[in-house]
């Protein structure tokens, strides 16, 4: 690209807002609410794991056992670290240092593509020991009864998270191009705070998912 | 083609012309009108469901349908009803058009995202029908597992077809309640919001936070279908009875996603018609509030016979009494707005007067299903499914064809015929108590509800609630056919004919583009009769 940062055009307000302040207010209440629809969703499903942790302890910590805590404690550093990127892009947009905006952004983009290729890793290795949800329970050695239905919720959970994920790196790509059509400054810098909060979002997911998954044993 | 006519003062049905420019819309008022027509549509689907049912119910005998297609019915009957016609309704029919008229803004904060949700809708809707050709579902609209375990193709997508609705039913609520939040012109102050905004307020907080639940539980139920993660299924050490606990999680409150904003039309609609201020804005207001948070805390009611523990039947039925509260403050504040109002019984006040008396059946009736020792005799029989239509059907939906005959004239620039519209009404309401108080009765006798065969001395029951069903189709189709021919041959319709305060009748009769030609300047609250008379 050849455009100069400084030769970015200004964002233009939508016809139905008054102001980019009402406009950025709006997007702000949205985002939150949805986060909070986000929440009750992922909130059901831990509800649903305590549920059967605290029913079958035994079986969920023998389940837990099998995980390797030390693949997760990677996993939650490279989620913490990309949501301090994800904010300190939201400073740079604030500031209008466009360079900055998208040194944070591919910074983000690597560590939660290091955070993907670990989880497949784990995933690889469970279909490798049989250790698989439900019906499709192939393990062997394990003593106590309950222990697929431990990994039932282990993939539901961290596949709704790695979705999200995935989501959250779309949005990033997407703030990466924006960052070549349009200047972003204090005024407006609308799609880096939306995307920092979903971030923020699939952060603290993985802040509850890791101590009830890895670290119940 | 579309034609660009752009001229921001013409009015919004004829600002672009042609086909496309309705599918590429982001007007608030044009896609609530899209949402009006597919939801009454699907309506005449459910209720052509329910009669042809209620037929075959006739006698105890096979009339013309197979025990399954009874099934199948029944299912759809509810499945359609449920999440394509009651749970959507008004918000996204009238709200979408009136929310931003009534705060006096442009559009809703994110027009795209709410033709998003209409497609969302629609292609909900197409795998809810596909289903029908895909095999037969026969789950009940409840899903409850292991009904729904059964890999059955149509089984699988209604579930889908549920999940994608729930989605659009989300973005709605959150369009609505950023709007109410950003979007309100000068003096329109929280409490000069007409009631009908602060219901759909709590509407959207119910879709917000409850329909996320569902949402997890389909995909859930997805997942066990295809891969028996045993999460719901007892025979992998699952329980089934975690999955009525999310579905009532939800759908508990869906019930009142379906009722409270049936609340804020009668709101409007009676304190039109009785030219007076709403007695006790701000408890009337806030009870629709009040029934959002409660409504989130009795799902368990659904559950007394399902082998919860004592205590939690107790917790639950003791927070079930407790909603009677703040809806009997509604019920009784709208009773004190008739007293000495100048009642004008139109067609829309005729609506809003049957609400009122059924609603009070539906209300208290679900105060008898909440004592644990009387819901032990009624669960699953017909006193239920009376009950509930008497909330969804007698409330809700009557309430919904109040306020498409009041705000009517606004939408479509007629007048309809006010004879064929009153005499439909008096059909409506005769043919819908006709058709439910009896299953009160036989339900009480305990009559079990969904069975294909029944004992031979509830046919008499059952003839009259079919007979009920037949008055009440002729009522329906006559008021469709009423507003239907006014689009034709209506008198054009002024600004304001009923002579309401709220801002809507402000606009233009239909309104502009983008609603106003200037922003409004808002000086006094949305029932202020007394003023004018002063």
């Amino acid at each position: 690209m050849a455009t100069a940062t400084s030769g970015l055009p200004e964002h233009h307000v939508a016809h139905h807002f008054d102001s980019a302040e009402q406009e950025f207010d709006s997007a702000k209440t949205g985002m939150w609410l949805f986060l909070a629809s986000e929440i009750m969703m992922f909130g059901a499903l831990f509800v649903g794991a305590f549920i059967f942790l605290s029913m079958n302890p035994e079986s969920f910590r023998e389940g837990s056992r099998h995980l390797d805590w030390r693949m997760g404690a990677i996993n939650t550093f490279f989620l913490l670290t990309s949501g301090l990127t994800m904010g300190l892009a939201v400073a740079a947009a604030q500031a209008g240092q466009q360079a900055k905006v998208r040194l944070n952004l591919i910074l983000s983009l690597a560590m939660a593509a290091g955070f993907l290729v670990v989880k497949s890793i784990e995933y690889a290795s469970k279909f490798e020991h049989g250790t698989l949800p439900g019906k499709l329970w192939a393990a062997e050695g394990f003593t106590q009864p309950l222990v697929h239905l431990f990994y039932s919720f282990y993939f539901v959970m961290t596949g709704l998270h790695g979705i999200h994920v995935l989501i959250g790196m779309g949005l990033m790509v997407f703030c990466l191009i924006r960052s070549t059509q349009v200047k972003f400054a204090r005024n407006y810098f609308t799609p880096l705070e939306m995307t920092a909060l979903y971030w923020a979002l699939v952060d603290l997911v993985w802040v509850f998912l890791f101590p009830l998954l890895y670290l119940i044993g | 083609m579309i034609a660009h006519v752009h001229h921001e003062n013409i009015n919004y049905l004829k600002a672009s012309r042609g086909f496309m420019s309705w599918l590429v819309t982001v007007d608030h008022k044009r896609i609530g009108m899209m949402y009006l027509a597919s939801i009454l549509l699907f309506f005449i689907a459910g209720g052509t469901f329910a009669f042809l049912f209620r037929m075959e119910l006739w006698s105890p005998l096979k009339e013309f349908l197979t025990p399954d297609q009874y099934n199948q019915f029944f299912t759809l009957h509810g499945v359609i009803m449920v999440f394509l016609v009651v749970v959507p309704g008004i918000p996204a029919a009238l709200g979408n058009f009136l929310v931003p008229l009534q705060i006096g803004a442009k559009d809703l904060a994110f027009p795209k995202l709410n033709i998003t949700s209409l497609y969302l809708y629609w292609i909900g809707a197409l795998l809810a029908l596909y289903s029908i050709v895909a095999g037969q579902a026969d789950q009940g609209w409840t899903m409850y597992a292991p009904y729904s375990l059964s890999r059955n193709p149509a089984v699988l997508w209604m579930l889908v077809a549920a999940f994608i609705l729930g989605f659009s039913s989300i973005l709605t609520g959150l369009n609505f309640i950023v709007t109410m939040h950003n979007m309100r012109a000068p003096g329109m102050t929280w409490y000069r919001m007409p009631l009908f905004l602060w219901a759909l307020y709590a509407t959207a907080i119910m879709q917000i936070f409850a329909t996320p639940v569902l949402a997890i539980t389909l995909l859930l139920l997805l997942m066990e279908n295809f891969f028996s993660i045993g999460i719901f299924d007892p025979a992998l050490g699952g329980d089934p009875l975690l999955m009525q606990h999310f579905f009532w999680f939800y759908s508990h409150p869906a019930v009142y996603i379906i009722v409270v904003p049936a609340f804020g039309v009668a709101s409007e609609v009676i304190a039109a018609f009785s030219k007076k201020e709403i007695f006790g804005y701000r408890f009337v207001a806030y009870s629709s509030v009040a029934i959002a948070i409660i409504g989130f805390l009795v799902w368990g009611h659904h559950m007394f016979v399902a082998g919860q523990s004592e205590l939690a039947d107790s917790i639950f039925s003791f927070l079930t009494f407790f909603t009677a509260v703040p809806s009997a403050i509604k019920v009784f504040n709208w009773t004190a707005t008739l007293y000495k109002g100048s009642i004008e019984l139109r067609t829309p006040m005729l609506y809003a007067l049957q609400f009122l008396f059924n609603f009070t059946i539906g209300g208290l009736t679900g105060i008898i299903l909440a004592i644990l020792s009387v819901d032990i005799h009624l669960h699953d029989t017909y006193f239920v499914v009376s009950h509930f239509h008497y909330v969804a059907m007698g409330s809700t939906m009557v309430a919904f064809i109040a306020g498409i005959h009041y705000w009517w004239p606004k939408m479509t620039g007629r007048m309809y015929n006010e004879f064929w519209g009153k005499l439909a009404s008096h059909l409506v309401f005769i043919g819908f108590n006709v058709t439910f108080f009896v299953q009160l009765v036989m339900g009480s006798h305990g009559s079990p509800r969904r069975y294909y065969n029944y004992l031979p001395e509830f046919q008499i029951h059952h003839q009259v609630s079919t007979v009920g069903v037949v008055i009440l189709a002729v009522g329906l189709f006559l008021a469709l056919i009423n507003l239907l021919v006014s689009l034709k041959t209506g008198a054009p319709a002024p600004i304001n004919p009923w002579g309401a305060k709220t801002l809507e009748w402000t606009a233009e009769t239909p309104p502009v583009l983008y609603n106003f030609t200037e922003t409004p300047m808002v000086t006094h609250g949305p029932y202020a009769f007394e003023t004018e008379k002063a």
